[in-house]
């Protein structure tokens, strides 16, 4: 069986990105956004919508200010790569926002740095300078400011960023409307994951094709992950996508992996018998980037109590199903394990966390089902006893 | 505006609709109820309770109706087996966060909560209590709130209330998580901090979680002290509204029911704080000429506009948030506070009552005027000039614990003195009604002529806009007004404290040249007081202001000034307005307060 992954680096390769800016604004919005939505990229962030379609419903929004807002919250336990990205290659980061500002018609853009990045100010303001007397050359009206982060999780979600943004508490809005109608001050507003933005100027650099080549139907191109858990070699990769568990363990594993946490801890839990026929990627089980490995040495309860603390301290607080349902499914959990609770309690919890993925108000809530559900089912037996 | 029409179907039913409605309403036009917790119809939208959702046909998850738009082929299902499972989840789990003894609870019988656990028949606790003992303290700092956050659902109506309605922001929603709440500044109790008392958010909370603080037993104990004169007054406001708690249309006029109903409860007197209300005519009106003369007179550095002082809950925001402007706050008490001093020298005297044993209750749509009450200054008489102030939905509860069967009693009138009143004091209880009433009585002192409207009616200070204005032009006034010929009287009027700061940041900026205005706290004026049965909401409010206006046009005399009582009032005791009597028993001063 064929099993190297391929390893690619679009995203922190050197490029001449004001070489690629100035070819892309000779050239019309409507053909970049088009090859975007060719090219198949999809939101790395983690939601994985189609990054052109988001751009072109912006474009098409009428208004006299609309703003580009890069996501550099990274609050999800386990990922680390936006990290590295705006380290190694800021100008590609603020680059990417020009393209999307230009391809939408905004003259503003923000980053949203996660508060514990605020390290990395001295850096960025100075790429931004230096980025900001280079568009004059270029004659392009765009400037790019940061704003820093309240330190809460949930400002990663978009519309609760931008509410944060705007100096009120951070807690998502109702959708819809859609930030690329109402977003930032009302304005049309596209948000984006700062690896998105690397992505979508390497494809005006490269062309389509060259990305869609690489992946498969539903998840092109790479992606960066960030490895991390029980792995001898843990760290930033940017790696082919639609490879399978599999091939990713044989490859980062230490040889005693009993199970992965794909997309942090909002993402999925995938037991070591369902590694070979689980697919990376939107197909199968998508992640923002977060890979962590646990070997046997691991209790999965222990696991899942840390992340439903996580989550019951991290909800905004807003909405009752996941306000109240976090609080539930950790007590729940407990309960069992101290015996307070018979075991088939673990089905109401379950019942339950169906009910947070379909009515909670944001992704948040809506995700705490992933971890819970994959880890109780594969793994009911460490809950209980 | 957007007339554009939406096609969806709810429940198998086609419905077209304008866009822009939400699932909930076009779900009404229907006759289907959503039921619902954080929603309100005079508030923004939050979607944060989710008890509304519905089961949307192509969508994996169910969306909240309350706060989704219609958009064309939708297909709505708002009680399929999906949404009744969340639905029977999210109401637990609110019961789960929830200190629900009911049978020892102020709202038991009048809560949202517990009808939505009636209607889901939410017995069987399936998950784990989280109410620590610990949690279970309520603040009682204030004279008027009592707030219990072990009763808070967390629906934030109280926060949007506070905010966006009455621009006061004493409550916030503060940590998030399993820690979130609805808290004050710093965690302060609630009487150190900038709320105005107003309790428009209690009349939103839909559970005990914010409520008044009550003074039933207390009031009952007066009454059967055999020692306790009990006298009570009843303010303009609450004859249109008591018989909402007793499921009656709000706006119906029950005013001698509420008398009768008052007597059968046992005080010795029922008496009328439109009496009061005509006698602030009097005296507002007079200090109004005043201050006119002195201005364009005697070239004095009056403040004008001038501003009245009826609405306690206006009066403790202006202390906060305008304090710079408190020499343009009239300096008459509130009718409420002109009643108890008076009742406990004057009427005392005529009853021939020590006013040591006298108890004055007053039954009001405010909770604010439970504070006023509470003032140190509000001691004229040499005694505490009002004992105690309950509010229309307290009288309701005693009337109900009384077992009197209200709807069928007979009217019944106030006892004299102190009973007798106006159209114009009733009015006092609509927004622009305190104006309607001074400038039907200035005018005709001016001018000697009745106010050139038809019927009396001045209908540009009436409706339900937020911030009116109007203008008289005065002419042809007696001799000893003439500094007033030709005076085009520029007044305005100012209903809930948001449209209040906007009305007063334009007076700052010096954008405004108004001798009077007329500023209540509450959205409506006294009708959609914080003391009012609940729900209210604009229709109940546009319904209750009705009623007033009709009541105002049943009676007799119209005019303030025509009050015989008043009348004799000023002849064997006060003598004149704004004299020493006046001074000592009626009116009254003001403290500047910070805003945090
Ligand atoms: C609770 C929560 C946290 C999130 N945190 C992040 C984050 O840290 N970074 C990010 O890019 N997207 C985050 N997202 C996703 C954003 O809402 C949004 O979908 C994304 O920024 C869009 O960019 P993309 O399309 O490029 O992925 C989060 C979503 C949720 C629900
Ligand atoms: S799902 Fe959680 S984080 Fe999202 S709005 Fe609801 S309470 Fe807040
Ligand atoms: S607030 Fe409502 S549900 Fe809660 S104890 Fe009181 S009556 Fe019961
Ligand atoms: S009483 Fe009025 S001012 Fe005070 S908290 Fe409630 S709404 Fe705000
Ligand atoms: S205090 Fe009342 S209105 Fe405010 S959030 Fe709690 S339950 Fe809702
Ligand atoms: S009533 Fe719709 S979410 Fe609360």
């Amino acid at each position: 069986m064929e099993n190297k992954i391929k390893k690619v680096d679009l995203i922190f390769g050197k490029v001449d990105y004001l070489d690629i800016l100035s070819k892309s604004l000779k050239r019309t919005r409507d053909e970049l956004i088009l090859d975007v939505i060719d090219s198949g990229l999809r939101g790395r962030g983690g939601a994985g919508f189609p990054t052109g379609l988001k751009w072109k419903f912006a474009k098409n929004e009428e208004a006299d200010q609309k703003y580009v807002i890069c996501n550099a919250d990274e609050g999800e336990p386990g990922t680390f790569k936006d990290r590295e990205i705006l380290t190694e290659a800021p100008e590609k980061v603020l680059a990417g926002m020009a393209l999307c500002g230009y391809c939408i018609g905004a003259t503003e853009g923000y980053i949203y740095l996660r508060g514990e990045y605020n390290f990395l100010l001295p850096s960025l303001n100075k790429a931004i300078e230096k980025f900001h007397n280079e568009l004059k050359k270029l004659k392009l009206d765009f400037t790019i400011r940061i704003c820093s982060g309240s330190g809460a999780y949930v400002c990663g979600e978009e519309t609760a960023l931008m509410e944060s943004m705007e100096g009120k508490r951070g807690e998502p809005r109702n959708k819809p409307p859609f930030p690329t109608s109402f977003g930032y001050l009302g304005k049309p507003t596209s948000v984006n994951n700062v690896e998105t933005l690397v992505f979508a100027l390497m494809i005006a650099q490269e062309g389509p094709a060259k990305f869609k080549e690489m992946g498969t139907f539903d998840s092109r191109g790479s992606k960066v992950f960030s490895v991390s858990g029980d792995t001898p070699s843990p760290g930033i990769y940017e790696l082919e996508l639609g490879m399978t568990l599999e091939q990713f363990v044989e490859e980062f594993g230490d040889g005693d992996t009993k199970a992965v946490q794909v997309g942090g801890a909002s993402g999925f839990c995938v037991s070591r018998k369902e590694f070979k026929n689980t697919v990376i990627g939107f197909e199968g089980i998508p992640t923002g980037g977060s890979m962590m490995l646990f070997n046997s040495s691991r209790s999965m309860f222990n696991i899942l109590n840390d992340y439903l603390e996580f989550f019951e301290e991290e909800s905004c607080g807003q909405c009752t199903p996941c306000r109240v349902g976090c609080q539930q499914l950790l007590k729940g959990i407990e309960a069992v394990k101290k015996g307070i609770k018979p075991p088939k309690y673990l089905e109401e919890l379950q019942k339950l966390s169906d009910t947070m993925r379909i009515a909670s108000k944001c992704g948040l809530g809506q995700s705490v089902p992933n971890p819970f559900n994959s880890i109780i089912n594969n793994f009911r037996e460490e809950i209980i006893y | 505006m957007s007339k554009y029409k939406v096609n969806l179907k709810i429940n198998n039913i086609p419905i077209s609709v304008d866009e822009g409605t939400t699932i909930l309403d076009a779900a009404r036009q229907l006759n289907f109820k959503i039921p619902t917790l954080c929603h309100h119809d005079d508030l923004c939208v939050a979607g944060n309770c989710r008890v509304c959702v519905v089961e949307q046909k192509g969508n994996r998850a169910l969306p909240a109706s309350c706060a989704t738009p219609v958009s064309e082929g939708m297909e709505i299902q708002t009680n399929s087996l999906k949404v009744r499972q969340a639905r029977k989840h999210i109401v637990e789990l609110l019961l789960t966060e929830h200190n629900a003894d009911c049978t020892k609870c102020f709202k038991n019988g009048f809560c949202e909560l517990q009808e939505m656990s009636n209607a889901y028949r939410i017995g069987d606790h399936v998950f784990i209590d989280l109410v620590m003992e610990k949690d279970k303290v309520t603040d009682i700092s204030s004279p008027s709130i009592e707030k219990d956050d072990s009763k808070c659902i967390r629906c934030q109506r109280c926060v949007r209330t506070c905010t966006s309605m009455q621009y006061v922001s004493a409550l916030a929603v503060t940590h998030k998580g399993n820690d979130m709440r609805i808290s004050t500044f710093l965690d302060k109790p609630m009487n150190d901090v900038v709320c105005t008392n107003c309790g428009q958010c209690i009349n939103r909370c839909p559970t005990a979680a914010l409520t008044e603080r009550s003074y039933i037993d207390e009031v009952f104990d007066a009454i059967y002290d055999p020692k306790k004169f009990v006298v009570v007054e009843t303010a303009p406001a609450t004859r249109v509204a008591i018989g909402e708690e007793f499921g009656m249309e709000p706006g119906t006029r029950v005013t001698g029911k509420m008398v009768s109903a008052l007597r059968r409860l046992g005080f010795d007197k029922v008496l009328d704080t439109d009496f009061t209300a005509d006698l602030t005519i009097m005296e507002e009106g007079t200090e109004l000429l005043t201050r006119l003369k002195e201005a364009l007179v005697d070239g004095k550095d009056v403040a004008l506009p001038m501003l009245t002082s009826c609405s306690p809950g206006w009066i403790k925001f202006q202390e906060h948030l305008y304090h710079d402007l408190l020499d343009n706050l009239s300096t008459c008490k509130s009718p409420q506070q002109m009643f108890g001093p008076l009742a406990k020298t004057y009427y005392a005297e005529k009853v021939n009552k020590n006013p040591a044993d006298m108890v004055v209750v007053s039954i009001m749509p405010c909770t604010a005027k439970k504070f006023e009450a509470e003032r140190p200054e509000m001691r004229g008489s040499g005694y505490k000039d009002v004992d105690y102030v309950l509010t229309t939905r307290e009288l309701g509860r005693m009337i109900h614990q009384a077992g009197i069967d209200f709807e069928k009693l007979e009217d019944e009138k106030y006892d004299s003195i102190l009973g007798e009143s106006t159209g114009a004091g009733i009015i006092f209880g609509n927004t622009g009604g305190v104006m309607e009433a001074a400038l039907r009585t200035a005018y005709e002192i001016v001018t000697g002529r009745e106010v050139p409207f038809t019927n009396l009616s001045i209908r540009p200070v009436r409706g339900m806009e937020g911030v009116k204005e109007a203008s008289v032009k005065i002419k042809d006034v007696k001799p000893e007004w003439s500094f007033l010929e030709g005076v085009d009287l520029n007044v305005a009027i100012a209903h809930g404290l948001v449209n209040a700061k906007t009305l007063m940041d334009r007076i700052k900026a010096g954008d405004a040249n108004y001798h009077f205005i007329e500023i209540m706290a509450c959205p409506g004026g006294c009708i959609g007081g914080g003391g009012q049965p609940i729900p209210t909401n604009m229709e109940v409010r546009k319904k209750r202001a009705a009623g007033v206006y009709e009541e105002d046009e049943a009676m007799v005399i119209r005019k303030s000034h025509e009050n015989p009582e008043v009348t004799e009032l000023y002849e064997s005791f006060l003598h004149e307005p704004l004299g020493h009597k006046s001074h000592d028993l009626l009116h009254t001063h003001y403290t500047p307060r910070k805003r945090h």
